[in-house]
């Protein structure tokens, strides 16, 4: 499946992510108007030493967070589709934000039901890519199907070992 | 089409757009989309870079940091970098008007045989303001003795700007309630940068108070200077006819385009492009003339002042050298974008830079000083024309428009033309006002935004006003969008205006939207207001007015500190995009609420043109109301629409 793929030496910790996550999740696309209505971003930039990571669900295929949900708020439509909450069913007890290995479940404002990345479902739909993604002002976010990027560096590294360029 | 449809309202705009889309040249509407997205913290203001524990900024969901290093805020931030703004757009215009003032030290020296006194009515009129025995002496030693005290205001140390006089006993009283009576033109702009330092000012009520402070210091002060002594060294611009839009380029002449801001050289230009040497030499070239035209506010200035035609306003800079026909881009300073320079690479055009204050890598750089004027200014077109010979006729695209408009209306040409040449007066507007044949006066001006459709909001905007029996009087590229959809014209009352107003144009024979110059000459706005109050009878202080200010397409921090003034000195003022204050509720509050107590006039921020416009015409109404004035004479040609109703219909 594709994932959303950060590449760290590009971030430059600008955030633009986040204001676009924010926007993208609420009812009204101007900022000032989502700020107003308590838009959340659901991707967040992590410092790691001098460098920044753009951290978002990774949708896992066996997804804890799915597994422990007693409520069955957490679920996803069919084998490799994304992990989506519905708030309806959320009680907030935040059994998935302890076992999310990546710390990237929060409560939402209301500290009432979780909030996740959806990986723009909706945009995806519309043959965009998600908004995180598509804000990125120096592309160091990328939509990629993470075996195919493995098969190009495989064959990249095959290369470099046979001595050729 | 669509696209470039949206880009532009302007016919011309639109043929350019295609002429380089066609040759793959980059615009600034190329760069826009290049630059998306932009940064949402900018955009909020709550980005601090004025320390370097830092860059900082605050978290607008809560969640992050809600202080900077030092523990700055989201408003300390907002109003910090509002107030940096201000001191820019503030300190352009009044450098400009440094530059004026020393030109007019030189002309009364009589040293120079570029400047002269040409409007001796209003060096007299300043002297008397100033305190200058003028009496039974030259005009020479009258303007060394004006010159001297105008250059001191700059750097006045003690009391206030002279010009604050001019100003009714209200607002002088509002601005002293809050400590924001300007000083020293340099001084405010000096210690809005002092107290934006790391450390300083860090109460956002206050730094608006200092921001309105240094933004008085260029409305009453810098922008006032420059135009006032424009006047008396250019003279006293009065109506005259001319043309505007790319058309006015000609096939068969040496075409010059000036662009940027300051009139000291580019009205030395104008008599330059008429040398008779020069003109022979043009024509040994094999060129028929030399044509001479602007872009922006040099452009406004001469156009203003001998008729120059205008060949679009800021977002045709660079479609201007795309034409293939200009032998020589005149740039000095302001609103001059760096990539004119590199067109060079796909153009004969040869782009010359001459202020000692702005240099372009790439461009011929031909420096000014006031002192040797003709002589640079000779240059330069010698320049022009032997460029004229490297034309490619390949790359040759003159759109055909070519609009005719009316411009030179200042405070002074109001009291003649409504008042007559023997009993000047502003009693006829007064009364049309009072009787309510004209609703109200609205200024409309400012910049052009890539991020909104080129003119189209100025557009709209001051024909929903006109039509609403609004007098518009413009500044800048709002008036060159309007010119050139013919709104500067006397036809366009009869087409475009309310009746009461169309009355009043066929009385006067002025049109509906009155140019008054360049962005400094927003002060003549000022100065009229001041002579409405005067004249009595439609209220005794600004913010009893009916009228009202926008700026629908603005970009330049000129223009904040622009809207700064004129809220400050009590008229209600809409703006396209917000200002970079949305980051902090407390800021926006208080300039879209709080101002009204402080000193009578609030901001507003509205990007649609016709609800800014009926913003704009609410406020005109209720000021009508308050000053108990009649309702409008003719019932509105359609419905009342007010904001509100237009956002229910939707």
């Amino acid at each position: 499946m594709k994932r959303i793929v950060a590449d760290p030496l590009k971030c430059l910790a600008c955030r633009t992510c986040e204001l676009a996550c924010a926007v993208a999740h609420a009812e009204s696309e101007d900022l000032v108007q989502a700020l107003a209505a308590g838009a959340r971003p659901r991707v967040s930039v992590e410092a790691a030493g001098q460098m920044a990571v753009p951290l978002q669900c990774r949708h896992c295929d066996d997804a804890p967070c799915v597994q422990v949900c007693p409520t069955a708020a957490l679920s996803r439509a069919c084998g490799q589709s994304p992990v989506l909450v519905d708030q309806g069913r959320c009680i907030g007890c935040e059994f998935c934000v302890q076992v999310c290995p990546f710390g990237v479940i929060h409560l939402a404002a209301d500290r009432k039901v979780i909030v996740k990345c959806d990986l723009c479902v909706a945009r995806l739909a519309q043959g965009l890519a998600p908004a995180c993604v598509a804000s990125c002002p120096v592309g160091a976010l990328a939509f990629a199907e993470i075996q195919e990027d493995a098969t190009r560096r495989r064959r990249q590294t095959a290369i470099r070992l046979a001595g050729g360029e | 089409m669509e696209k470039i449809n949206h880009r532009s309202a302007d016919p011309a705009s639109r043929e350019m757009l295609v002429v380089a889309g066609r040759a793959g040249l980059e615009t600034a509407w190329d760069r826009l989309e290049s630059q998306q997205p932009q940064c949402g913290f900018g955009s909020l203001g709550i980005c601090c870079r004025h320390c370097f524990m830092g860059p900082c900024r605050i978290d607008p969901f809560g969640g992050g940091a809600q202080e900077g290093i030092c523990g700055a805020t989201a408003e300390t931030i907002v109003a910090r970098n509002l107030l940096r703004n201000i001191c820019s757009g503030a300190a352009a215009h009044s450098d400009h008007a440094r530059d004026v003032v020393h030109a007019l030290s030189l002309a009364a020296a009589g040293t120079s045989e570029a400047y002269r006194i040409r409007g001796p009515r209003k060096l007299r009129k300043l002297a008397e303001e100033y305190g200058v025995a003028h009496e039974g002496r030259g005009d020479g030693d009258v303007a060394r003795d004006v010159a001297r005290l105008l250059l001191a205001e700059f750097g006045r140390q003690e009391g206030v700007l002279v010009n604050t006089r001019r100003a009714p006993e209200q607002q002088q009283k509002n601005w002293a309630a809050q400590s924001a009576v300007p000083r020293g033109v340099d001084r405010e702009v000096v210690t809005g940068m002092h107290a934006t330092n790391m450390g300083g000012d860090n109460d956002a009520e206050h730094i608006l108070m200092v921001a309105v402070r240094t933004a008085l210091a260029d409305g009453w002060g810098g922008s006032m200077i420059a135009t006032d002594v424009s006047d008396v060294l250019f003279g006293e611009p009065h109506p005259l006819r001319s043309r505007v839009n790319l058309g006015v380029l000609k096939a068969d002449e040496v075409n010059i385009v000036v662009h940027g801001h300051e009139p000291t050289l580019s009205d030395v230009i104008v008599a330059a492009a008429r040398d008779p040497q020069l003109l022979s030499e043009a024509r040994a070239q094999g060129a028929k003339g030399i044509n001479l035209a602007g872009i922006c506010c040099t452009a406004n200035e001469i156009l203003m002042r001998h008729g120059v035609p205008i060949a679009g306003n800021f977002l045709q800079q660079e479609l201007a050298v795309m034409t293939g026909v200009v032998d020589v881009m005149l740039v000095d300073i302001q609103c001059v974008f760096p990539a004119l320079a590199r067109l060079q690479g796909c153009f004969h055009t040869k782009v010359i830079s001459t202020s000692a204050k702005a240099r372009f890598p790439g461009a011929v750089h031909i420096e000014f000083h006031e002192e040797q004027a003709l002589e640079i200014a000779k240059k330069i077109v010698r320049a022009a024309i032997e460029n004229f010979p490297r034309r490619d006729p390949a790359k040759i695209n003159i759109p055909k428009q070519e609009e005719p408009l009316v411009a030179g209306f200042t405070t002074e040409v109001i009291f003649e033309m409504l008042g007559g040449r023997y009993r000047p007066s502003f009693r006829p507007l007064n009364d049309a006002i009072q009787t309510g044949r004209l609703r109200g006066v609205a200024g409309v001006v400012g910049c052009n935004n890539p991020k909104m459709t080129q003119d189209a909001s100025h557009l709209a905007m001051v024909q929903e006003l006109i039509r609403n029996d609004v007098l518009v009087v413009q500044t800048g590229c709002s008036a060159i969008a309007c010119a050139k959809r013919s709104l500067l014209s006397p036809e366009a009352a009869a087409k475009s205006a309310g009746r009461g107003l169309d009355e009043i144009c066929r009385a006067v024979g002025i049109p509906p939207v009155l140019h008054v110059g360049s962005c400094v000459d927003n002060s003549r706005i000022l100065t009229a207001c001041a002579e409405m109050v005067k004249e009595g009878g439609i209220g005794d202080s600004f913010d009893k007015l009916p009228v009202a200010g926008a700026a629908p397409e603005w970009m330049s921090e000129k223009a904040i500190a622009i809207g700064m003034y004129f809220v400050a000195s009590g008229i209600f003022v809409v703006i396209g995009q917000s200002l970079p204050v949305q980051g902090s509720r407390r800021v926006v509050e208080l300039l879209t609420n709080d101002f009204e107590k402080s000193f009578g006039a609030t901001w507003a921020f509205e990007p649609d043109p016709i609800r800014a416009a009926h913003l704009m015409i609410d406020h005109i109404d209720r000021k009508r109301a308050e000053v108990g004035l009649p309702p409008p004479m003719y019932p509105v040609p359609y419905p009342a629409k007010t904001a509100e109703a237009l956002a229910a219909a939707s």
